[in-house]
């Protein structure tokens, strides 16, 4: 293994619902090793776990079939190989799903699936409990108890371990559950270079190369604030790849003729973004140390990352779990000029004060004026003589009669509130069921994770 | 003089529950300890008084000239219960960049903010 020999990460995918041409234009776009896809979001899990319980053979990313679908072509010609958390709450449903597209596409035998599973504790959350696992919520340290009988979703964030094994195997598509992000990114690095399990530094490297990519165009020139108007072409925007080295120094960069920008200021944006304590950005592997990340311009379109310190990680695994906690909806109305702010005021006053004379309880109301408070609130300070405003109110509660009577008092106000009032063209709310999150810890020793290795 | 912060520096903020992180990165090196300096707890937390109900917490990264805040209590519950437009705190880092912020002009002349005499 020469020591300049570099290996090429693309990201293809943010999240769940992100740029559905990315995964091909990554492969097609120039030179790649891996192609990783992130899905999960912290409530995807739980969205998915509705779907399987009304059809078996779902509860995985479905998005991910035709991404596959897309790069089929350079799995099965090129040496592709892919990495996704899309198998949500059922990695091997969406294996399965992932055969059917090799076949339809004549390319069975040349794709080798690897299945990850064993995040899942949905199944074994009375056991955990019973055996004195309180799953305790990180943030108020209440018992998982209280919420036992709502829990939807329960699966332990997982690390590189299983991912490495199942390439080692000869896996050229690795399919898992509840991955962290970053893991889809570090494993195939980890794999390529023979990192060990207690190689701090390096691990910690791949980490943050995975946190840079993770969230797809967000670092190559997407929701830059840097400059933003400068930043050339995202429509044609150029989804970020690593090429990394065996001692852990990588370069970010993207595939040439695409728009963004990879740059210091796009990196550096993207590193901050979600970050808790730099000090320790934990995960299954290893706890990485922000502080020590150098970034450096390396040419056009590209940033070099070197010098991250790693420290060994701790002896939990972070679960993340999913209850029913009420429902919730929120509807608008639109108010023109002249005196649109005071107008919507007075309408959500005139709503309130109707709730509250049918009696109806809710945990909470609130409303915003869209084009005046709702992104800043007060920091955005007076405004005056708004040509509009948008009224958005919503409430959220335990009972869903009350959500329900809510949604129907919105239009009413059309003929009978205030004047001057349109944009309600989109009719009644929907009434959403609320399903929230409770993080948790779990020794890490009571988590098992599975890997299958199938043509 | 006064300077808005948004002519200092960049950000990027995101969510961790109930939790919006704001990370503020210097648009010069040479600006990163005016930050340090400017933007203590106590400054943002004020900055943020009435739109945040927890507490403020403040990190260094010298090495990426950059502040991450972290903002407790200020996404209504966060996540899907939120309410809120602004959900995910996405945009809790431009309500950051709209604090104003005392420099002496002499320091002002002398790392050339823009907008200094």
């Amino acid at each position: 293994m020469s020591s300049s020999r570099t290996v090429r990460v693309a990201a293809g995918q943010g999240f769940w619902g992100d740029w559905l041409d990315a995964p091909r234009r990554q492969v097609e776009g120039g030179q790649v090793d891996y192609l990783m896809l992130d899905y999960l979001a912290e409530v995807t899990m739980s969205i998915l776990q509705k779907q399987k319980e009304r059809d078996p053979r779902m509860g995985y990313a479905r998005d991910f079939v035709g991404a596959m679908d897309s790069v089929m072509p350079a799995v099965a010609d090129r040496g592709v190989k892919v990495i996704a958390n899309a198998g949500g709450v059922n990695p091997p449903g969406c294996a399965d799903a992932v055969r059917d597209v090799a076949r339809a596409r004549g390319a069975q035998g040349k794709v080798t699936i690897g299945v990850v599973t064993g995040d899942d504790l949905l199944p074994r959350l009375d056991e955990l409990l019973d055996g004195g696992h309180q799953l305790a919520n990180m943030e108020t340290g209440a018992p998982l108890g209280s919420v036992r009988d709502r829990v939807l979703s329960a699966n332990a964030y997982i690390g590189s371990e299983p991912i490495v094994e199942a390439l080692s195997r000869g896996a050229n598509v690795v399919i898992t559950g509840r991955s962290t992000d970053t893991a889809l990114t570090m494993a195939p690095l980890r794999h390529e270079f023979g990192w060990g399990a207690t190689d701090w530094d390096k691990l910690a490297a791949g980490i943050v190369a995975g946190h840079i990519i993770e969230c797809g165009a967000q670092c190559s020139g997407g929701n830059c604030l840097y400059d933003w108007k400068s930043i050339p072409d995202l429509a044609n925007v150029g989804y970020p790849l690593v090429e990394a080295s065996a001692d852990g120094s990588f370069v970010v960069t993207k595939h040439a003729n695409t728009g963004g920008r990879v740059s210091v200021p796009t990196v550096s944006e993207q590193l901050v973004y979600e970050m808790g304590d730099p000090h320790s950005y934990i995960t299954p592997d290893v706890i990485a140390d922000f502080t020590t990340i150098h970034l450096a311009p390396d040419g056009e379109n590209r940033v070099r990352v070197f010098g991250i310190r790693g420290k060994p990680p701790t002896d939990k695994l972070k679960v993340s779990i999913a209850y029913r906690a009420g429902f919730k909806a929120v509807g608008t109305l639109v108010y023109a000029w002249p005196d649109a702010l005071d107008k919507a005021k007075a309408a959500d006053r005139i709503l309130r004060e109707r709730l509250d004379r049918m009696g109806l309880k809710f945990d909470e109301i609130l409303t915003e004026f869209v084009g005046v408070s709702a992104t800043h609130g007060p920091l955005a300070g007076e405004v005056h003589d708004v040509p509009e405003t948008q009224m958005r109110i919503g409430v959220r509660g335990g009972d869903r009669a009350a959500v329900e009577r809510f949604t129907r008092e919105l239009a009413p106000l059309v003929l009978n509130g205030p004047p001057s009032v349109t944009g309600f063209a989109g009719g009644r709310p929907k009434v959403e069921e609320v399903v929230a999150y409770w993080p948790a810890l779990v020794d890490k020793s009571v988590v098992k994770t599975k890997v299958e290795v199938l043509p | 003089m006064k300077i808005r912060l948004t002519e200092l520096a960049h950000a990027r903020s995101g969510d961790k529950g109930d939790t919006a992180n704001v990370g503020v990165i210097a648009l010069e090196p040479a600006w990163y300890p005016l930050l340090v300096k400017a933007l203590t707890r106590d400054r943002v937390a004020a900055h943020f008084r009435g739109v945040i109900t927890g507490g403020v917490e403040r990190y260094e990264l010298p090495n990426l000239n950059a502040l991450n805040f972290l903002l407790h209590g200020a996404l209504g519950g966060g996540g899907t219960v939120s309410l809120k437009t602004d959900a995910q705190g996405k945009v809790f880092s431009t309500a950051m960049l709209r604090m104003e912020i005392d420099v002496p002009d002499d320091e002002a002349r002398a790392l050339k903010l823009p907008g200094a005499k």
